[in-house]
């Protein structure tokens, strides 16, 4: 048989092997293919297209740029640096003329107002007013409005002349545009995103470590429980998924507010008096409080889930080998949860990054999170802002993502 | 052997309960003497497990006293007691490598780095291991493992290993094999051996006394050839090899000898071992190999009776042949394959006896 190593292998009748492998699994591929059709086709249109449009969204904003063509035109013949002549003036006041034939304004307005503040009005004037304007337009315009003759305002025009910005990432990042075309922090006053990306992730963190340290005596207890006994434990542990989130945000506002059972509780047995309750509701400990108890199952299931799986001869095997219990569970134990403290703190870390529904029930002015703000601009119909900061957002879940499949492996990932 | 206070691990009245209701280890007294091999062999619920545990202090007793050379160790917590542990599924350390499962006790006990890696090195070559230390436990075969376990065990130079079913995930051959390499290592380093199985075979080749376990209580403690040939029990005979039992009455009994009336009414030599008066019941226990059909060595002016064959198994090295005897459908046999051995065919007729000392009269 040592001719065979040398040519391909073949069947009986002479086909080649790989072929004949090939067409036998092509039917059963292609039913397995079939079977699982729908709900790619479902991922497809529910998730990965939305994403893809939101992605496309945060660079695409074509609110000047259509409606302003005279303007685009003129940028376009005249590169940076130009002067800003009376023609570029002139090019102006006839798209504005136009803008106000087509209502229009607003949406240039808007566009510009992301990246120059305060410009949504002057445009609504200047286009009520473009039709009686006389030359030289520059003069008439600025008569109108200082901000007509801002070099800045010009600056601003020119990146909103094309559909495709990344201006929302530098609004996103707290940065603006300088006269000269340069990008410089925005004023104190308006940096608001970045601070609030790093409250999001602080709080996140140290929800994710609250609910780490809440999460591993109970997974443990679950785990050496008898069959019987856990599973009991484990209804507990999954009641809250059969309530609505709402009820159960709602029952933390009746627990914790200022006049709540627990602020009752304490006044009552003198602890606290009764014109100094404390504030545990409408701010951020409000938050990290409800959060904490609404994601603590996705912390205890998948520790528990590995838990489960450790051998209690592991521990024995340490003692008898002269290790003291903090020794066992500090080198031996805890080690090998590793996997499910790290599948258990990225998802509740990922939950909690992503989380609406209770900072903005309980968050007050302090205890909001990112996507409360996605979901203000979304709510005032800021697509492309909104988009650019889920878009930061995702970008930064992925890397976060991407370290967890460097330190520990997707592969260990387990979730219950 | 060994009497209690030289003993090097002695239990002394020790009860264990898990519910408050049962005991699941009964008034345990068991003196185990410095460098032997000790065997708790018996079927699982009989507190052989338990008993261990109780010595390695993962379980406390409910009353009486454990001593380690002389001290009472009962409140002694695990890691203090310095008793090496192999466990029945190796429990090595997934998350470490083998050298670092060696180093794991050593570093425990804050040995230096060059004499841990003095001492790992040596208890890798003493299980023939020596090139794996970088190796991490799932990369090796089941064997290996379990040499891994032995080396982690002794590693730190314990007085006393405690072994809870080692062998019993490895299949025959290797388990054979190691039972050798177990029982060399004992040998060499001079340890005591507190040994856990519930196969006999495994009991039987490696120990200097095996303790057979039943309901709580041990029901013989005897070196392998005593409890095979003169089990004290009817328990013991009958977990420990293959025997035919008969019943019947005790008819004459006198010095070392008595003789036994069956129930079918035929007469047979044994020798009383807990029968002590005549008319008392009892099961006559004789092992199939010290059965003999051949009247030339029938022992002079001892009974004979009548059997009959009824099924002829041919296993190669041995002969295995089922006799009706006495009203009993399952007495059976066992004949060496030697040349000109005769081959019986079901349905003769033929006559069976034995020395009076290979039939034991026990307890019913």
């Amino acid at each position: 048989m040592a001719d065979v190593s040398q040519a391909p292998l073949q069947t009986a009748d002479g086909r080649p092997l790989k072929a004949a492998l090939a067409k036998a699994q092509a039917r059963a591929k292609r039913r397995a293919f079939l079977l699982v059709l729908p709900l790619l086709a479902f991922v497809l249109l529910t998730f990965v297209l939305p994403i893809l449009q939101m992605l496309q969204r945060s660079f695409y904003h074509d609110g000047f740029s259509a409606n302003a063509p005279a303007t685009v035109a003129w940028l376009e013949e005249h590169p940076q640096g130009s002067e800003i002549d009376e023609t570029a003036y002139a090019a102006l006041v006839s798209d504005l003329a136009a803008m106000q034939k087509a209502k229009t304004a607003g949406a240039a307005g808007t566009r510009i107002n992301y990246t120059y503040p305060g410009t949504i009005s002057i445009f609504k004037e200047a286009a009520r007013e473009a039709a009686k304007l006389q030359p030289p337009y520059k003069a008439a315009l600025v008569a109108l409005d200082k901000k007509w003759e801002d070099p800045l305002l010009w600056v601003t025009f020119r990146h909103a002349a094309s559909p495709w910005t990344t201006d929302f990432y530098m609004v996103s990042m707290d940065l603006r545009r300088s006269t000269d075309d340069g990008l410089q922090r925005a004023e104190p006053e308006m940096r608001i995103h970045l601070q609030l990306f790093v409250k999001t992730f602080g709080l996140s963190a140290l929800i994710t470590g609250l609910c780490l340290l809440l999460a591993f005596p109970i997974a443990h207890l679950l785990a050496i429980l008898p069959m019987r006994k856990s599973n009991l434990l484990m209804i507990l542990v999954l009641l809250p998924f059969w309530t609505s989130l709402l009820v159960r945000t709602s029952s933390w506002i009746a627990l914790g507010q200022e006049s709540g059972i627990v602020n009752d509780i304490l006044v009552g047995i003198g602890i606290v008096a009764d014109d100094n309750r404390i504030q545990m509701m409408y701010n951020k400990y409000g938050t990290i409080l409800v959060m904490t108890h609404v994601l603590l199952p996705f912390m205890v299931l998948p520790l528990y889930s590995v838990m489960r799986v450790i051998p209690p001869s592991y521990a024995r095997a340490a003692r008898s080998l002269g290790a003291t219990s903090w020794t066992t569970f500090r080198r031996i134990y805890l080690p090998q949860t590793l996997p499910g403290i790290a599948a258990g703190s990225l998802l509740v870390f990922i939950l909690a990054v992503g989380y609406y529904i209770t900072p903005a029930l309980v968050g007050g002015a302090d205890g909001t999170l990112i996507s409360n703000l996605i979901s203000f601009h979304m709510a005032k119909a800021n697509w492309s802002q909104a988009a650019a900061l889920a878009a930061m957002l995702l970008v930064l879940v992925l890397i976060l993502y991407w370290l967890y499949d460097r330190l520990i492996g997707i592969d260990r990932l387990k979730l219950g | 052997m060994t009497s209690p206070n030289e003993a090097f691990v002695a239990f002394e009245h020790v009860q264990k309960s898990y519910d408050g209701v049962s005991l699941v280890v009964k008034d345990l007294n068991l003196a185990i003497g410095k460098g032997e091999f000790l065997t708790m062999l018996g079927p699982s619920g009989s507190g052989k497990t338990t008993t261990l545990m109780m010595l390695a202090g993962f379980e406390t007793a409910t009353h009486g006293e454990i001593k380690l050379d002389g001290v009472n160790i009962n409140l002694v917590p695990p890691h203090k007691r310095g008793i090496g542990m192999v466990f029945q599924n190796y429990a090595l350390f997934p998350h470490m490598t083998v050298g670092e499962n060696l180093s794991f006790p050593l570093e425990v006990r804050g040995m230096g780095k060059s004499e841990r890696e003095a001492k790992i090195k040596r208890a890798l070559d003493m299980v023939q291991m020596g090139a794996f230390a970088n190796r991490r436990p799932a990369q090796l075969s089941g064997g290996q493992q379990q040499r891994i376990a032995l080396a982690r065990a002794l590693v730190f130079d314990p007085k006393l290993v405690l072994m809870d079913e080692p062998l019993g995930a490895l299949d025959k051959q290797l388990r054979e094999h190691m039972q050798f390499e177990i029982k060399h290592l004992h040998e060499s380093l001079g340890i005591t051996v507190v040994y856990v199985t519930h196969d006999q075979g495994e009991a039987l080749t490696m120990s200097d006394r095996v303790a057979v376990f039943n309901d709580g209580r041990i029901q013989q403690l005897a070196p392998p050839s005593d409890l095979y040939e003169r089990p004290e029990n009817s328990f013991v005979a009958g977990f420990i090899g293959e025997n035919n039992k008969l019943q019947g009455t005790v008819e004459e009994i006198g010095q070392g000898t008595c003789t036994v009336r069956l129930a079918t009414g035929e007469v047979i030599d044994a020798t009383p071992v807990n029968v002590t008066q005549k008319g008392q019941k009892t099961l006559v226990s004789i092992r199939p190999e010290r059965v003999e059909y051949k009247p030339e060595l029938f022992p002079a002016g001892a009974h004979s009776i009548d059997a009959e064959v009824l099924e002829f198994i041919y296993m190669g090295d041995m002969f295995r042949t089922r006799l009706r005897v006495a009203g009993s459908e399952d007495f059976v046999i066992k004949s060496r394959n030697t040349q000109g051995q005769r081959m019986l065919r079901p349905g003769e007729k033929i006559k069976v006896g034995w020395h009076p000392q290979d039939a034991r009269a026990l307890d019913p």
